[in-house]
């Protein structure tokens, strides 16, 4: 029994205390958003919130987030609306769209991080979550369009 | 004439062993009726709530999982396996039954109300510092905690060394009794921090090696040790951070369990910032920050702070120097999306790895054992949770830390790192 918070819904969970965080999301909460891509933190498909800051779900044991306030990309903007969000549609970043919940949900830490990031920040930050599409140019393009201003 | 030696020999050893026990022996001090709850002044109780932090003496005292200072918790000594032991005033698991001269005895010379001796695991070298009136209030604390009857755990260490009355001999040679003292030409910061570092908070029980019979070595104060499977790095003008611990920096780290031109605590240092120094004022923080700013000596190595900031900054975004390295695949996927920090200067929450002292060091231990385990939320910056990385193979780890070691440091690659990682491995498996 594992007690958190998930898109500001208090929920307990009786997955397994070493059930990746990610399974609990998904199968215990039915919150499908987040993706499972290749369950060794390699790759940022299952990239969520804990406590407002990026972390790959897929290898994070549930219960050492028991007690933090998790994000998934249901509860990133209430309308989903977030400025990300807008940025995504109005480039049309994704093609297949696996990867975009965790691309967007890693991208929100890298702007809160840095609110004006150069293509260098990007890269950086946003190195670990593969797009198989090549939606890469897109992506950046769509960072860049939601910075805050 | 053989029987004679023989006889001789045997008069010798039986004078020698009596004479060990004439000098091990310690009175029992009588047995009291655990005080009623409520029957202690509540502003001593008070008082002692902060100084039982400063000494976190709840990092040792209680089990993984288990009542609050009702011990039981396992400490590898390089003599055995020691277990702490209940210092809730249950009367009989626990330390009810001592009256606060029984409990002055145990801290300031480590024998325990019935007379037996302590081992020195118990860091009574350093209690002995404290002054009356703290240890009085920290009495009057732990005496007004719940009860909690928990049997001691059967300790490893094998004879002859379990023999407690051995330790008065340790004693002889290395207890050094007395009240802090302090430094007239110091601050009171500095001789508060002093008294603090010295006496409750124990910093050199961690942070300064031992020599063989596990006495610290006076001579090497805060040069670094290895303690359950960490190491506590050097304290000392050898620490291998890049930025030399300024008197803010400590402040914040002591304060907060992070320093964001230093990274944050991990393992046993982060229990003792936010499990016992968090309950200290701001004004004691400081008082440990001067202290130790003053024992690294960080003063005349300030001016080094920009260089290694600049170069820090310089590796963190750093472009793969070809496609076939592995580590460097790694960090880019692994690592980056958190580690990664730009000019001017790195954030708090995205630990520079250029600037930790686990990098700098020539034992790999504390960056592996980061890397298998991660940090917990509660831990170093709260808030901020670091993945374990345990599924990752050795060779896939070595190739990270080795060149995370490379482009980050100055200094020779670690050696045998592969064996290095099965063995961390290995260790914290079995904790």
């Amino acid at each position: 029994m594992t007690s958190l918070t998930i898109n500001g819904r208090e929920v307990t969970v009786t997955s397994g205390e070493d059930t990746p965080l990610l399974w609990v999301i998904r199968d215990e909460l039915g919150l499908t958003g987040t993706k499972f891509g290749c369950g060794i933190g390699m790759c940022g498909a299952c990239t969520v919130h804990v406590e407002g800051r990026a972390i790959r779900s897929c290898i994070t044991p549930v219960a050492s987030v028991a007690g933090t306030r998790i994000t998934t990309i249901e509860g990133l903007d209430p309308a989903g609306a977030h400025p990300l969000q807008k940025a995504w549609i109005a480039t049309q970043a994704p093609q297949c769209g696996y990867c975009q919940s965790g691309q967007i949900m890693q991208a929100a830490t890298l702007l809160k991080d840095f609110p004006e990031p150069t293509d260098r920040d990007i890269d950086a930050v946003m190195g670990g979550n593969l797009c198989r599409c090549m939606a890469y140019v897109r992506i950046r393009k769509a960072i860049h369009l939601a910075r805050p201003n | 004439m053989f029987r004679r030696w023989l006889l001789g020999i045997l008069i010798v050893v039986a004078v020698a062993i009596a004479g060990l026990f004439v000098i091990a022996w310690r009175p029992s001090i009588a047995p009291i009726d655990p005080p009623a709850t409520g029957s202690l002044p509540p502003e001593r109780v008070a008082r002692g709530a902060v100084l039982a932090g400063a000494g976190y003496c709840a990092t040792c005292h209680t089990a993984r999982g288990g009542a609050r200072y009702a011990g039981g918790y396992p400490m590898a000594t390089a003599f055995g396996t020691i277990h702490s032991t209940n210092i809730t005033p249950d009367p009989d698991t626990g330390i009810g039954r001592w009256s606060e001269a029984a409990f002055v005895r145990a801290m300031r010379s480590g024998v325990a109300r019935d007379g037996s001796h302590l081992f020195p695991a118990f860091p009574f070298d350093h209690f002995t510092k404290v002054t009356d009136q703290d240890l009085g209030d920290l009495y009057a604390f732990l005496m007004s905690q719940p009860p909690v009857a928990a049997p001691p755990r059967q300790n490893t260490v094998p004879f002859p060394l379990n023999l407690r009355a051995l330790q008065a001999g340790w004693k002889l040679l290395f207890l050094r009794k007395g009240v802090f003292e302090p430094d007239p030409a110091r601050s009171e910061a500095w001789n508060r921090g002093a008294y603090l570092a010295e006496g409750l908070s124990h910093c050199g029980a961690c942070h300064t090696p031992r020599n063989a019979v596990g006495a610290e070595r006076r001579s090497a104060a805060y040069a670094g040790a290895r303690v359950d499977g960490w190491e506590a790095p050097p304290l000392t003008a050898a620490n291998p951070a890049p930025v030399p611990w300024s008197e803010d920096a400590l402040y914040a780290y002591l304060r907060s369990g992070v320093s964001a031109l230093h990274g944050s605590a991990a393992g046993s240092m982060s229990e003792v910032v936010h499990d016992g120094l968090s309950r200290l004022p701001d004004a004691d923080i400081r008082a440990l920050a001067v202290y130790f700013a003053d024992v690294s000596g960080a003063a005349a190595r300030a001016d080094r702070s920009d260089a290694a900031v600049v170069a820090a900054l310089a590796a963190s975004g750093q472009a793969p120097s070809s496609a076939s390295d592995a580590g460097a695949e790694l960090y880019r996927a692994a690592c980056a999306s958190c580690h990664y920090n730009r000019t001017p200067a790195p954030l708090a929450a995205r630990p520079e790895l250029a600037l930790v002292s686990a990098l700098g060091s020539d034992d790999p231990t504390n960056l592996i054992r980061v890397v298998l385990e991660g940090i917990g939320v509660e831990e170093g910056m709260p808030g901020v949770l670091m993945p374990p990385f345990a599924h990752l193979g050795d060779a896939d780890l070595a190739a990270l830390a080795a060149y995370l070691r490379r482009t980050r440091t100055t200094r020779p690659p670690w050696p045998d790192l592969e064996a290095k990682i099965a063995e961390v491995r290995r260790h914290t498996a079995g904790t």
